[in-house]
């Protein structure tokens, strides 16, 4: 052990390089991985930084087995990631349920690429996001957060594993091409300034008549045991009842999927981020996320330059939703313009929570939306009304 | 003030390391803001590669190259595929040896391979290059730079790359030529 596990500083680095160092600096001490552009620098970083710091890392044959053994490690008491893009991040979805289902805190990093299937292996894409939530078999949630710097690749992935640990859930950071592979100032605060939420750890001693599912307190997370600690504990993917032992009953498994999902939704307010830009007069709100959301703010200034009230809420949660500042931004927009890099994903949970007119800025990927096309939209839902419905947009 | 600099050449002349340095050096020593970003994939490798350096005094929104600013050309095929992107009245720099500039075009010209091996190696023409950037320009201290390749660099090249630098920063200054 050589190497500093907090980089405390001013950098100029590259976007998978910060995502890299946001992990070490959050504790995380194994990373199992299959390397896949764009997200290949992320590998081959924390390859090269975590035996610095006592860590490991392992080149899996595949993805499937890359997120099972950060599973396992996270189990018996590890900060655990792995990295991909969309034909990995494909792969590991069923076991993003067994995560789930165990309560096992990891984090999964996608620099999503243009999809579907090998897609565009180089070039950015953000059509991932509606398989970031559902992806996997079954009623569940997660949490899942958009960068759309490097600055924020580092903050987001540190945010990634406090979320993921306080609440046993499988979190995920869903980057994209130009944001994991852009250089631009990061800021690395002083270690004991990295924020930490710990895993609820058991208080009782291991003895019989221990409980791991029951969750006693009403943030419905029950204290996490790991392996090799004492206690008898059975971890599976089966419907288990609060010993943790397989129980085939309805009655057993509408309680435990049910905590499972109401456990995201009662804690949501603290996974939730988003911010907003000109919001407080907008009439016109501009909906983004990631790297287009650097676009939307540009969009957005120009409009209001030329006197037009528009406003940007940037969603750096995708999941859980932002509902909140929609629904009291539903109180005072004219329409609302969701700009992003796939054919119309998050604009269908906007829908969901406003009566107005929502359009759609949208372009499949392969190249970053420009703010042209957005300022255009606004432009015209400001000249014309909203209902011009949904346009493509061009990349210029 | 958004400025747009588009560093090229072919594979090996260090165009990345070079718009590197000169992002972190206005990012880190000048108080601007700055983003790096280069070309990818098997387009990069060979032919014609490209690193992007915008700055600005204010966020960056757009962080990719549009209309360069400046640039720099290092090869010919660089200068021949990205001439066409930069502004029509745009400050251009040319490796002067490698680099024939098309008719009507008035090029700053640098013999940067030459002036590196003079210092030995030749693979500090890219840093020879951004010295000659530096002075021509004044857009940044050269401090700044100093020290963004001393904070970049393995310490046993960093003098080297410092006399590269001081090579090309003297030669714009001085308006010498090379016969």
């Amino acid at each position: 052990m050589r190497g500093r596990a907090v980089l405390t500083g001013e950098h100029f680095m590259h976007g998978d390089h910060a995502c890299t160092e946001g992990a070490i600096a959050a504790g995380c001490r194994f990373f199992a991985g299959y390397p896949i552009t764009p997200s290949t620098e992320i590998a081959e970083r924390i390859a090269q930084r975590l035996p610095e710091v006592g860590g490991v890392f392992i080149q899996m044959e595949d993805e499937i087995a890359s997120i099972l053994a950060i599973i396992g490690a996270s189990a018996a008491g590890a900060r655990a990631m792995s990295a991909t893009s969309g034909p990995g991040f494909s792969l590991m979805m069923e076991n993003i349920g067994l995560a789930v289902m165990m309560e096992i805190p990891i984090v999964i990093v996608d620099v999503q690429r243009g999809s579907p299937s090998t897609g565009l292996p180089t070039l950015p894409g953000q059509a991932d996001v509606m398989q970031a939530r559902w992806g996997s078999h079954g009623d569940y949630a997660i949490a899942a957060y958009a960068p759309w710097s490097p600055q924020e690749m580092f903050d987001l992935t540190v945010l990634a594993f406090n979320v993921a640990d306080r609440f046993r859930i499988p979190v995920m950071v869903m980057s994209d091409e130009v944001v994991g592979h852009m250089v631009e100032r990061v800021v690395i605060p002083p270690e004991e300034q990295i924020p930490r939420w710990e895993r609820k750890r058991p208080t009782v001693p291991p003895e019989n008549g221990f409980r791991p599912f029951l969750a006693e307190d009403d943030d419905l997370v029950p204290p996490l045991v790991h392996a090799g600690e004492g206690y008898r504990v059975h971890f599976t993917g089966l419907t288990h009842d609060e010993r943790g032992y397989p129980d085939m009953s309805a009655e057993t498994h509408h309680r435990l999927v049910t905590r499972l999902v109401e456990k995201v939704r009662r804690n949501a307010d603290a996974m939730v981020r988003y911010e907003g830009y000109g919001l407080e007069d907008a009439r016109i709100v501009v909906i983004s996320y990631g790297c287009t959301a650097r676009s939307a703010r540009r969009a957005v200034a120009q409009a209001r330059a030329a006197g037009i009230p528009a406003g940007l809420l940037r969603l750096i949660s995708l999941w859980p939703f932002p509902e909140k500042p929609l629904r009291d931004l539903a109180r005072q927009a004219e329409a609302f313009i969701v700009a992003e890099m796939n054919l119309g994903q998050m604009i269908c949970e906007v829908e969901r929570y406003v009566a107005q007119p929502v359009i759609g800025v949208n372009h499949a990927g392969g190249a970053m939306i420009p703010p042209a096309p957005i300022l255009e939209t606004i432009e015209e839902v400001a000249n014309r009304g909203a209902h011009i419905g949904r346009r493509k947009a061009s990349t210029g | 003030m958004r400025r747009e600099i588009r560093i090229a050449g072919f594979g090996g002349q260090g165009v990345v390391l070079a718009g590197y340095i000169l992002g972190k050096a206005f990012a880190l020593y000048e108080g601007l803001e700055a983003v790096m970003t280069q070309s990818y994939g098997p387009e990069a490798r060979g032919g014609a590669s490209s690193s992007n350096v915008v700055i600005s005094d204010e966020p960056i929104d757009y962080p990719f190259v549009l209309e360069p600013d400046v640039l720099i050309a290092l090869s010919q095929e660089a200068y021949t595929r990205f001439r066409p992107t930069a502004r029509a009245d745009a400050l251009l720099i040319i490796e002067e040896d490698l680099v024939t500039p098309l008719e009507g075009d008035r090029p700053l010209r640098v013999p940067a391979t030459r002036l590196a091996e003079e210092l030995g190696r030749r693979i500090v023409a890219n840093i020879v290059t951004l010295g000659y950037f530096t002075a021509a320009t004044g857009w940044l201290r050269r401090e700044s730079v100093e020290k963004a390749i001393e904070n970049t660099l393995p310490a046993r090249v960093v003098p080297l790359n410092l006399n590269a630098f001081a090579r090309g920063y003297e030669y714009a200054l001085a308006g010498e030529r090379v016969l």
